[in-house]
């Protein structure tokens, strides 16, 4: 026995609210995201991603306090991304009470703010969010390249060059979404997935395209992620994280039950 | 009749809020202060010794305060429970940032996890260990009521300790290596692991931390 697999529920939250809509039958309030923590800590999630989507300047005040609420009830890791730019944001988040913060476009605009992150706060709170697609045609070896603004703008690096690349500047864990799978219900993409995790030496967070418990099973078994991210089959109470955590300890994968 | 304290130890390494508001949580009576000033640290009834980043970082702030001076006082007098980096630094010594002397409340190493690191099957293991691993109870302890032999907390470390001593080691934990997750001498107890953020069970020991007269 040692180290478990973790499974890590992902919310959006937007100005406050969890958005995508959470469907847990008896929580007073689907929309607080503290509710919505809590209630995963109390399943025995292992972890919370709170992704950050608000765009506006007013709205990084009410993140602030949704993470400080969430941190004081809910004694579990917490790792927020989205909108983080520089070092005050990732200070202001680790104060407000984050355990780890995500980073990912910042750290395509300027490598160095991993670097510096990781010697100003230690790697274990840096987590580097890489959106990755295929770029690689039929017949021609695998290669993944990563992409901005959702997947739509292409940045011509190559997603496992970069992954070392962060690595080496500090990150103490990669968040690895790929582009292609996520929202599709198709399950991770495996090479991909395997391929980043053969190439690091740190943990690897498998995100993007979860549609049943299988999913999650491959991402660890076949893909060798550290740890699986979902958010659809969680927030719609399609499965439950014991339900989850059940599934895969069957198949052999050591889970917190 | 005053309220129970428990001075929270800030050097400035870090973000002590989620230490602070777990034992707040669980202390309904408690007063916690989060505080660097030796006359507040050494009037509380119980200290918390946390860490978080590079034992150089941490060993130089813990210096350049003088937060030293009072660790070894409060080692001498006080429920005292040193957390992840906060337990490494009262080791001897430190292999990380090209070696760093600490301050030798335990005798002992912190040692590097080693790359490669590898499980008994010669799976490769990734480091930082990072997640939930199981806390081996090596002997009984009022810290350990209510929490079950093998319990999973939450862990996130780079380097492990070593302690010369046996009998001081009060939990184990594997990953690749024989990982000395707790150990325990008089009023002094230390973990490698994070009762703040381990849910259920790292409240419970944090609770039993907050009951504990210092003794056995």
């Amino acid at each position: 026995m040692g180290l478990a697999k973790r499974i890590i529920p992902c919310l959006d939250v937007d100005n406050g609210r969890v958005v995508k809509g959470v469907n847990f039958v008896d929580i007073r309030d689907a929309g607080d995201p503290v509710e919505v923590a809590k209630r995963y800590n109390q399943q025995g999630a292992d972890e919370i991603t709170f992704l950050d989507i608000t765009a506006t300047h007013e709205g990084r005040d009410t993140t602030i306090h949704t993470v400080e609420n969430i941190a004081s009830e809910v004694f579990i890791p917490l790792t927020v991304g989205g909108g983080i730019r520089s070092v005050e944001d990732i200070r202001t988040m680790l104060n407000a009470g984050a355990d780890k913060v995500g980073i990912n476009s910042a750290a395509i605009n300027n490598p160095d703010l991993i670097k510096i992150a990781a010697e100003r706060f230690g790697s274990q709170c840096i987590v580097v969010a890489i959106d990755a697609k295929q770029v690689s045609t039929e017949g021609q070896p695998l290669r993944w390249e990563i992409f901005t603004h959702g997947g739509r703008n292409p940045t011509g690096i190559d997603a496992v060059e970069w992954a070392k690349k962060m690595v080496t500047n500090g990150a103490g864990e990669i968040l690895l979404t790929s582009m292609d799978r996520d929202g599709t219900k198709n399950g991770f993409d495996l090479a991909l997935t395997r391929a980043i995790s053969d190439a690091v030496s740190v943990p690897v967070i498998a995100s993007g395209g979860v549609g049943n418990l299988d999913h999650l099973v491959d991402g660890v078994l076949k893909g060798g992620a550290d740890a699986v991210l979902a958010a659809s089959i969680f927030h719609f109470a399609e499965y439950s994280v014991p339900e989850a955590k059940r599934y895969m300890a069957e198949r052999g994968i050591e889970v917190r039950l | 009749m005053s309220k129970h304290t428990v001075a929270v130890i800030d050097y400035g390494m870090g973000n002590l809020h989620s230490v602070a508001s777990a034992l707040e949580y669980v202390g309904k009576n408690v007063d916690v202060i989060v505080t660097a000033d030796a006359e507040k640290i050494l009037a509380a009834d119980r200290v918390v010794f946390p860490g978080v980043g590079a034992i150089r970082d941490c060993m130089a702030e813990i210096l350049r305060l003088g937060v030293d001076q009072v660790v070894a006082e409060v080692a001498a007098t006080k429920p005292m429970l040193a957390i992840c980096v906060g337990m490494q630094a009262l080791m001897t010594r430190s292999e990380e940032n090209h070696g760093v002397d600490c301050l030798g409340v335990f005798p002992g190493e912190v040692k590097f996890f080693g790359n490669p690191l590898v499980d008994n099957s010669g799976q490769k293991l990734k480091v930082p260990h990072m997640g939930w691993n199981q806390l081996h109870q090596t002997k009984a302890h009022p810290l350990w009521e209510g929490i079950q032999q093998d319990s999973r907390f939450y862990f996130v470390h780079s380097y492990y300790v070593h302690a010369d001593d046996p009998s001081l080691i009060a939990a184990t934990a594997g990953y690749g290596v024989d990982i000395h997750a707790a150990l325990h001498r008089d009023n002094i107890f230390a973990v490698q692991c994070h009762p703040e953020k381990s849910s259920d069970m790292g409240l419970k020991l944090l609770s039993n931390f907050l009951k504990w007269s210092g003794q056995g």
